[in-house]
């Protein structure tokens, strides 16, 4: 067990040197608004990783909290002039207060009547935010939003934020990962088995799935957060269905495997609309196609499909 | 008044199209215990082909609409074929994934086909509209209100009458029991695929001339059929039609009293409402298995 | 468990009091005014045809249905209205008659699990990783491991439960039971597939567990191994009780015979 953990943390050590050395080494604005991007995304798919991928309860209205996030900060800041910081907490405090409102009724469902449950949710979100104009700029979306400054640090270049942002990933994969080998994370993959044995054992499924969720919701609006005062600019189209499914398809693409899931659906995601020229036409189409043939032939997700495929593999050799 | 009863047609009128988008999810439900999460692009390519056939080429009404709803059968049963029955893990959690997969794959390949931008498509008859109570009622409504009658009796009399029918509901009731008799219960879910996404088609006939159709009106309108089946109780027929016309009423009362931009939000609220306080649906009386 | 109350009358060396329980499914009677009692160390077999309602009635004692009327007195508490998970808590803990172990995860994770309602570290002991949480994990760890000792599973212990012979996985859902410290452990089931050597096993562990002090409630098929292993046995049949007494009384019971034989 002690080689294990020393090699995680090896893991995580080369993982931090070479996200370090990218953020002193690239000059190119570009590169690092991509990576800064990649890290945002991460946060999402980490939270729904832990929500989808772990405990097995879909939500198809993740981006409702990236949403909330988003335009908590933007109109504390924005329109009435409080300190970012200040709003980052209140954003977390109305993603953790909405999605316990919510997650409580939402969460005594299950299979389909979760997930059109969520997507429901999500769809209320999105409609509040773009009808509300007044106070969110409605569909023509919100400008104002104000730079992060902390003491004399501007978080405006590009290396300043790729950095604040991946800090903060660094610290969500390990309270991830700390979280999945403790007893809490035990249940949630026991209730991913079993919900029915998870309660015949003693856990008491609905309050681990609320909190749970309220921690997705909050990584969610930590995200959201950050893409606000990075881009500075937010409209409704960027918190709507097709972007829940675009996290939902981070974790498929991630394999509800590991922390490291998130991380690879997220570049992954991000990447391809960079990589392909004229993706946006096709973009529809290849999450379609990702999203079927994985489920169809890895139900486990991409990654983890592709890790048990080489252990079968290997077993037949041997 | 003369407002409320407008509200109440037009409600009725839209009512009709979500029953008939729930009756489908609803039959397919009750046969294969799936829902599709895809339903509502079944409908988006039923309007869009409708336009394309009767409007762009000029087919004659009748061809053009058997036209809509054998697209929308033939994409239905491809689908089966492809993504649910190969499925590896048939568990919901797979399932909604997958359809949901192929629900944005129809979407993304309708917008390569026909473009972003909508279409709108005239009504079918151009008669006069008649006068009840102050308020102008559309020839158009009668005839999607009827049809949509007709539709939901047909398959009505098609699961209670015919033996194929029976041998459906059996499978639904139990498979394995209906198996064992020598039903084919494969066979009896993909005739439940062909009905219920044909039914997606025939909504989106429906709706072509009352809306603009584009490529991304499916979700929408797929939700709020799941909402109305929901109302009625998911496997019941009859009332899924009924949570349909409910829905309908509601929406175009609270477009037309409370604010028309919050009316997408009002079958949304509704559907959660339903959902946590009576997942067995308004009419029913047991409740809805959660686990 | 705050509706439960002490129910007077009830002797405290009993642990389990059914009184008059009933439950209706669509207006059939599943179980019709089942009436028994369990003293505390003892193994009570409960027995009955195909569709008698043993298993109906495992799920009103641990909490998954909820009796339409009578009485469940856990330790002379009443616990009919107490959620399932904390009946466990309570210290009733079930097998399943078709097993259930969690099979994404390792043997020695299962057993864990089983932990869960005897450990305390949640959300923030986890994140921040305090002492307290590190010395349970170390200490579930070693208890774990001496329950697979306890059982015979140690060589499998980091081995995929999934991927486990049915044979073990069998044993396996009874040590992930005793992991939760029951004072009193439902099996139901646990020799159906099992060969005759692994029935044999079975017996044995049974006799452990019963030694450690766990007062036992074993719904088998097996009639050699139930009479056996009993002290004492009720009859179901069809909803009811049919009879109640030692081993030696049930074999003798004209109306327990006639039932299996298929006249009543």
């Amino acid at each position: 067990m002690a080689i294990k953990n020393n090699y995680i943390r090896i893991e995580y050590l080369v993982f931090l040197c070479a996200v370090s050395a990218f953020g002193f080494v690239t000059e190119n604005t570009y590169y690092l608004q991509i990576m800064t991007f990649i890290g945002i995304n991460t946060l999402l798919g980490l939270g729904l990783n832990m929500l989808m991928g772990y405990t097995g309860q879909v939500s198809l209205g993740h981006a409702a909290f990236y949403g909330i996030g988003a335009y908590t900060t933007a109109i504390l800041s924005g329109t009435y002039g409080i300190n970012p910081w200040l709003s980052l907490v209140c954003a977390v405090a109305a993603a953790v207060f909405i999605a316990f409102i919510v997650g409580l009724p939402t969460l005594r469902l299950s299979g389909y009547y979760l997930a059109m449950g969520t997507l429901g949710f999500g769809m209320i979100v999105n409609i509040v935010i773009r009808e509300w104009a007044a106070v969110t700029g409605g569909a023509s979306g919100f400008v104002g939003i104000p730079v992060l400054e902390a003491g004399p640090l501007i978080f405006m270049s590009g290396a300043n934020y790729y950095f604040l942002v991946w800090g903060i990933v660094f610290a969500a994969m390990i309270v991830c990962r700390r979280l999945l080998a403790s007893r809490t994370g035990r249940a949630l993959r026991a209730i991913h088995d079993g919900e029915k044995t998870a309660v015949a054992i003693g856990i008491n499924t609905h309050l681990l799935k609320l909190e749970i969720f309220i921690f997705a919701a909050a990584l969610g609006a930590v995200a959201g957060f950050l893409y606000a005062h990075f881009v500075l600019f937010i409209s409704p189209e960027s918190f709507g269905f097709m972007f829940s499914i675009k996290i939902v398809t981070m974790v498929v693409i991630g394999g509800m495997a590991s922390v490291w899931g998130a991380l690879l659906g997220a570049t992954v995601l991000t990447l391809l609309p960079e990589v392909l020229h004229g993706f946006a036409e096709y973009e529809m189409i290849i999450f379609g196609t990702v999203l079927m043939v994985v489920m169809i032939f890895m139900p486990q997700g991409l990654t983890r499909g592709i890790m048990d495929m080489i252990r079968t593999a290997g077993r037949a050799r041997t | 008044m003369q407002e409320i009863v407008q509200y109440l047609f037009s409600g009725i009128t839209t009512g009709a199209v979500y029953a008939v988008i729930a009756v489908g999810l609803s039959m397919l439900y009750s046969s294969t215990e799936l829902i599709n999460f895809a339903h509502g692009e079944f409908v988006m390519i039923g309007a869009l082909v409708m336009v394309t056939l009767w409007v762009r080429i000029g087919l004659p009404l009748p061809l053009a609409m058997a036209g809509a709803v054998g697209a929308g059968c033939v994409s239905g049963l491809v689908f089966e074929r492809f993504a649910i029955r190969t499925a590896r893990n048939p568990e919901p959690i797979t399932l909604i994934i997958i359809t949901v997969g192929a629900g944005i794959f129809l979407k993304g390949a309708a917008m390569i086909i026909w473009g972003k931008d909508p279409f709108s498509m005239p009504a079918f008859s151009s008669h006069e509209s008649i006068e009840i109570f102050g308020a102008a009622l559309l020839p158009q409504s009668i005839w999607i209100v009827s049809a949509a009658l007709v539709l939901a009796g047909g398959i009505h009399l098609f699961l209670k009458q015919t033996l194929t029918g029976k041998a459906m509901v059996a499978c639904a009731v139990n498979k394995k029991a209906a198996w064992l008799s020598g039903i084919p219960s494969e066979k009896m879910g993909i005739l439940a695929f062909g009905i219920s996404t044909g039914c997606g088609a025939v909504a989106g006939i429906f709706i072509a001339p009352i809306t603009m159709s584009a490529y991304d009106m499916g979700t929408i309108l797929g939700l709020k059929g799941f909402c109305a089946a929901m109302i009625g109780g998911l496997g019941s027929l009859w009332g899924a039609f009924a949570g349909g016309l409910l829905l309908g009423i509601l929406e175009s009362l609270g477009a037309g009293l409370i604010s028309s931009g919050l009316k997408d939000a009002i079958a949304f609220v509704l559907l959660l409402l339903i959902l946590y306080i009576r997942p067995g649906g308004l009419f029913a009386a047991k409740e809805a298995k959660r686990f | 468990m705050t509706q439960s109350e002490p129910t007077p009358g009830i002797p405290a060396k009993q642990i389990l009091d059914v009184q008059n329980l009933t439950k209706m499914f669509g207006g059939v009677k599943a179980q019709d005014q089942i009436s028994f009692s369990i003293e505390k160390g003892i193994v009570c077999g409960l027995i009955g045809p195909n569709g008698a309602g043993k298993t109906t009635l495992f799920n009103m004692i641990t909490g998954i249905y909820q009796p339409d009327a009578g009485k469940v007195a856990f330790n002379g508490k009443d616990i009919r209205k107490t959620p399932a998970h904390r009946l466990v808590k309570a210290g009733i803990a079930r097998t399943f008659q078709h097993v259930e172990l969690f099979s994404s995860m390792t043997l020695l994770e299962n057993i864990l699990v089983g932990m869960h309602v005897r450990t305390q570290a949640g959300f923030w002991a986890a994140v921040t990783r305090i002492p307290a949480m590190k010395r349970e994990e170390r200490q579930s760890r070693r208890r774990a491991e001496e329950l697979l000792e306890f059982t015979g599973l140690c060589a499998d212990a980091h081995k995929m439960a999934g991927d486990l012979p049915a044979g073990r996985q069998k044993t396996a859902q009874i040590a992930r039971a005793l992991a939760s410290e029951p004072l009193l452990l439902l099996l139901d089931e646990p020799a159906a597939g099992l060969n005759p050597v692994e029935t044999h096993a079975l017996g044995k562990l049974i006799q452990k567990i019963k030694q450690s002090g766990i007062t036992m409630m074993l719904v088998e098929h097996d009639m050699s191994l139930v009479m056996e292993m009993s002290d004492k046995v009720v009859v179901l049949d069809q909803g009811k009780k049919l009879a109640e007494g030692t081993p030696r009384q049930i074999q003798r019971n004209e109306a327990v015979m006639s039932a299996y034989l298929g006249n009543g």
